[in-house]
């Protein structure tokens, strides 16, 4: 077999025992990896609770990991998440998938619960079990330096998800987060506090010249984007580049979305980070863009914070510190903690209580949330249930329980129907129509208009559920396209593909995941966005008009976007278009 | 989607690709949950099919007019008949973007389908005398907007008119010209050696203020794109004024630059360039290294082909004859314009790295395969003055290098 290994563990960490799963090359090609194989195990447990012993949590890399092919070095983890009750899933870089892969496995499927905390080790084929008592309560810094992986990746968590913060974080390689959907209180749940992966093997590539040319044609795409590796683009200034942009097209979120504009926005950007903090490119095992930056604060290396941290950090909940940012980012990183979700929560907090932040009230906060002291209890439930607690529901500024990362919808059409339609909430990844609202690629739309945008949306889910399945980075499809990494599948594995092919597959992931959404409650009641933004107007000026959202429009947009998606106006699934896509579904 | 497919329909007629009536009156369709089209037409019947097949939402469907079509079915005729349907051009924004061009021999939704389901376009050319449909047709698709089909259109007729004159001038020099080839350069030269105008007016130095500059440089744009100086309506403009760059933004149309340009800080203060052009490095280290002012950048053709014409005998012997666009190692000028290899953006071959090195000595610079650089020290009159005269200077030497050849072949 070509690209994939073809075996699949599955541990059952209830009695520590293990079996090897040899799937057949046509389910591996069907599902390709990543989000698309963790998708098909997740459907086999849709309907029971995230907690439930026999609930999966999968780790997959995808055929593409191991070889060459650019970017193409992330796993994707997938389960059911604590925070919304939906699909959880997310990408994360570092050496993992690469390791996973040496080790020669395609992934790990994880079922049961452990009496008591325990570490993974997994060498190739040998898999220890380890007691991980005297580990449990350490951060996830302390932990890696404890474990001291070298070459080996290690996937931890930390004390945030072992006191049951709903929106915990896996970090991976010290510098990484998978970090929506609160997938490290799933692995807590299971008392599972890291797995350490190491590996000997090698991925083979059916056809290496027809991989190196189109790994070529991809560097020079990649070479050719001013938002990846021009002078302002991410491979210089990490995604903190994206900073200025939202802020000069009015869609920052600011004061919990109550503005969309901050004054303060100018010190606070991503040359700001460079001028005091020197950092270095640093990025995922293999890959030629390197966005994440490490900086050095008091002669140590420290994490540079994500767009989004930047943003919310600042704008969101009222701070005008970047070395707050950067601690709040240390924090959550060494907690486990999503920055997303827990500065979302601090500024719907703000705004139900009126009460302004210090630099030292933030950290404090975020410390509360993760170890499960007084206030901090609540805040780690999210932004949703905490504002049902208080009395202020509207305060949450989230989709289906998950809170919206830095982008304003009234500034963008196309991610307004993005968050809504998203399988796991408020997410901008999913559809990422910030590529052509914003950043021109691979054309510039009109980012006031629903016009057009509800099979963009459409097209885009399916390119990003097999980009997800291939295990690659979104970021190279600023640049490139399908095309190339069609070619690059076809070349590893030696399937003949076709663009099409790809997105077919994607179109069958996403589809999988209404289903199981949809077998879980979930319909056109939760396809929605926070009234604010259909009632309130963000902050215009500058020649450009920022009004709230007509809601007539979003809701025809939404519409026709059932009608695209095969799905009733309901936001159902149908046996029809399930059954075309090889799925299965009985109406409810 | 009616606004933008009826949009683009327009700009292929401006461009002079596509006719207002006739055959070559471009055919576009947009997909949102309904399907719209520009125009009705015979064509749609087959195309609705080719929304049914493949996951995208506009197409993009034209009869180029002349002289492409000619140049167009000439190419894809050769592609059918010798190499396995590809026509394969090496100019940079092929090379970059599309890398090769696929050719069909009929109207066929399967057959169109399954190169769609893979690439950008596809050229339709029967080679039957007896197939009722008249090509060659292009047919390019978008999964966002019409835009990108318009886009990969334009691209095609480019890079067949530049592998057209560049092969060409070739196969005289090596004593390989075809009758075939003698016939279809007489039939499309009267549509191409227009007599140029002679160069317009612009907005003065000094600019007192930014809104002036702005002005000056949707000025600049849109003259370059009405004197036919691009490629469609592609290619970048900028102006340095008060410590900042001002530069057109990336992917914009040079004839619609309001709204489209991003004012970058020399202090690196913002990070407001990431939308700017993939040459915003070129442009400012240009201006670190000369001094300058303005900056214009366009895909004059006969500039572009001339920048890859290199003596048949000494290329066969060259070790990078293969990767001429990046690494070629002489040092080689049409006139005194020098050429320099380098490819798009920032990587290791970037012209970035070559394009600045040149212009200090010269106010203008050709990259190989992909077009011309003009700089001015003060409005964009200099610089639209010299990308003018390049021009005409690159397509009289090309004419003189042909006529001499065909006259005299030993």
């Amino acid at each position: 077999m070509y690209g994939w290994t073809g075996k699949i563990l599955h541990i059952n960490i209830s009695d520590k025992t293990v079996e090897i799963e040899t799937p057949c090359v046509e389910i591996l090609n069907q599902y390709v990896g990543g989000k698309g194989l963790g998708g098909r195990y997740l459907r086999q447990n849709a309907r029971l609770p995230w907690n439930h012993p026999d609930m999966v949590f999968c780790i997959f890399s995808g055929p593409l990991a191991g070889t060459s092919s650019p970017t193409s070095g992330r796993a994707h983890m997938v389960s059911k998440s604590p925070l919304t009750g939906l699909v959880a899933d997310s990408s994360v870089g570092g050496k993992l998938a690469t390791r996973l892969k040496k080790a020669g496995w395609d992934g790990l499927v994880i079922t049961g619960k452990s009496p008591f905390p325990v570490g993974i080790h997994i060498m190739d084929e040998r898999i220890e079990f380890q007691d991980a008592a005297f580990v449990w309560m350490l951060d996830t810094h302390d932990l890696h330096r404890k474990i001291n992986p070298q070459k080996a990746s290690l996937v931890t968590i930390g004390p945030a998800a072992q006191n049951g913060v709903r929106y915990a974080s896996v970090i991976v390689d010290q510098h990484f987060a998978a970090g929506r959907s609160g997938l490290g209180t799933c692995l807590a749940e299971k008392k599972i506090k890291y797995i350490l992966v190491n590996g000997t093997g090698h991925t083979r590539v059916k056809n290496p010249v027809l991989l190196k040319k189109a790994r070529e044609d991809i560097l020079r795409l990649t070479a050719a984007s001013p938002v990846l590796m021009g002078q302002s683009g991410f491979t210089c200034l990490g995604t903190g580049a994206v900073y200025d942009l939202m802020d000069n097209r009015r869609m920052m979120p600011t004061d919990n979305f109550t503005h969309t504009k901050f004054a303060h926005a100018a010190r606070l950007n991503a040359s700001m980070y460079t001028k005091t903090y020197h950092p270095k490119k640093h990025g995922c095992l293999g890959c030629h863009i390197l966005c994440k930056k490490t900086g050095t604060h008091d002669k140590k290396s420290i994490a540079m914070p994500e767009f989004e941290t930047m943003s919310h950090f600042t704008a969101l909940i009222g701070c005008t510190d970047t070395d707050l940012v950067v601690q709040a980012n240390r924090l959550c990183n060494i907690y486990g903690m999503d920055t997303i979700s827990a500065a979302s929560t601090l500024a719907c907090r703000r705004e139900i209580t009126g009460k302004d932040y210090t630099k030292e009230t933030v950290l404090s906060l975020l410390k509360d949330i993760a170890l499960g002291n007084g206030e901090g209890k609540d805040l780690g439930l999210g932004a949703a249930a905490y504002a049902e607690k208080m009395g202020f529901p509207d305060a949450a500024m989230a989709v289906k329980g998950l809170e919206l990362p830095a982008y304003d919808p009234r500034g963008a059409y196309g991610m307004a129907l993005g968050y809504a339609m998203s399988t796991r909430g408020g997410c901008h990844l999913r559809a990422y129509p910030i590529s052509h609202e914003i950043l021109r690629k691979p054309v510039a739309t009109d980012r006031f208009s629903f016009s057009g945008k509800a099979r963009i949306i459409k097209i885009a889910e399916d390119l990003n559920a097999v980009v997800d399945a291939l295990t690659a980075c979104k970021f190279t499809f600023f640049a490139a396209s399908l095309e190339e990494y069609a070619r690059i599948y076809e070349a590893v594995t030696g399937i003949e593909t076709s663009t099409q092919d790809l997105l077919q597959k994607g179109e069958t992931i996403y589809y999988n995941e209404r289903i199981i959404n949809a077998l879980n409650g979930f319909d056109i009641k939760d396809d929605d966005l926070p009234t604010r933004f259909f009632t309130e107007k963000g902050t215009s000026g500058n020649s450009i008009d920022i009004p709230p959202i007509n809601r007539e429009d979003f809701i025809e947009a939404r519409s026709k976007y059932y009608k695209i998606r095969g799905l009733t106006q309901k936001g159902l699934p149908t046996t029809e278009k399930a059954a075309s896509l090889g799925l299965e579904w009985n109406s409810l | 989607m009616e606004q933008l497919v009826n949009k683009y329909a327009q700009k292929l007629i401006q461009a002079k690709l596509g006719k207002a009536s006739g055959p070559s009156q471009p055919i576009i369709g947009g997909l949102d949950d309904m399907l719209v089209w520009n125009r009705p037409a015979r064509e749609t019947q087959v195309l609705e099919k080719i929304f049914d097949h493949l996951n995208i939402n506009s197409l993009v469907f034209l009869r180029p007019a002349q002289p492409y079509k000619s140049l167009i079915r000439y190419l894809a005729n050769q592609a059918l008949s010798t190499t396995n349907g590809l026509i394969q051009p090496k100019d940079c924004e092929t090379r970059t973007f599309l890398h090769d061009l696929p050719v069909i021999d009929s109207f066929n939704p399967k057959k169109i389908c399954a190169v769609l389901k893979n690439r950008k376009s596809v050229i339709i050319n029967p080679m039957d005398d007896t197939d009722s449909f008249e090509g060659p047709a292009i047919i390019a698709h978008g999964t966002v907007s019409p835009e990108q089909g318009f886009v990969t259109v334009s691209s095609v007729c480019f890079a067949g008119f530049i592998k057209f004159f560049t092969d060409y001038l070739e196969s005289l020099q090596t004593g390989q010209a075809t009758q075939a080839a003698h016939d279809l350069f007489d039939e499309i030269t009267p549509y191409i050696q227009e007599e140029q105008k002679k160069a317009p007016k612009f907005i003065p130095f000094p600019f007192a203020d930014e809104k002036t500059v702005y002005s000056a440089i949707i000025e600049a744009g849109r003259k370059t794109v009405e004197y036919g100086l691009v490629d469609s309506y592609f290619g970048n403009v900028s102006y340095l004024w008060n410590g900042t760059l001002y530069i057109s933004q990336t992917g914009s149309s040079l004839d619609e630059l309001e709204s489209c340009i991003d004012p970058v800080p020399l202090d690196h203060s913002t990070s407001a360039g990431l939308t700017a052009s993939s040459e915003l490095t070129a442009h400012l280290e240009t201006i670190s290294r000369t001094g300058c002012r303005a900056i214009l950048h366009g895909h004059p053709r006969f500039s572009v082909i001339l920048s890859m014409d290199c003596d048949p005998m000494e290329k066969a012997t060259c070790e990078f004859n293969t990767q001429c666009h990046i690494k070629c190692p002489k040092k080689r000028f049409v006139d005194h314009t020098p050429i320099v290899p380098g490819e798009v953006g920032t990587g290791p071959t970037g012209l970035c790295r070559t394009l600045p090195v040149a212009l200090e000595h010269s106010d203008n610079a050709i990259v190989y395969g992909h077009g011309l650089f003009t700089i001015s020290q003060d409005d964009f009159s200099h610089a639209f003055d010299t990308l003018l005269s390049v021009e005409n200077r690159c397509r009289n030497l090309y004419f003189k290098k042909v006529f001499r050849l065909r006259n005299n072949p030993s």
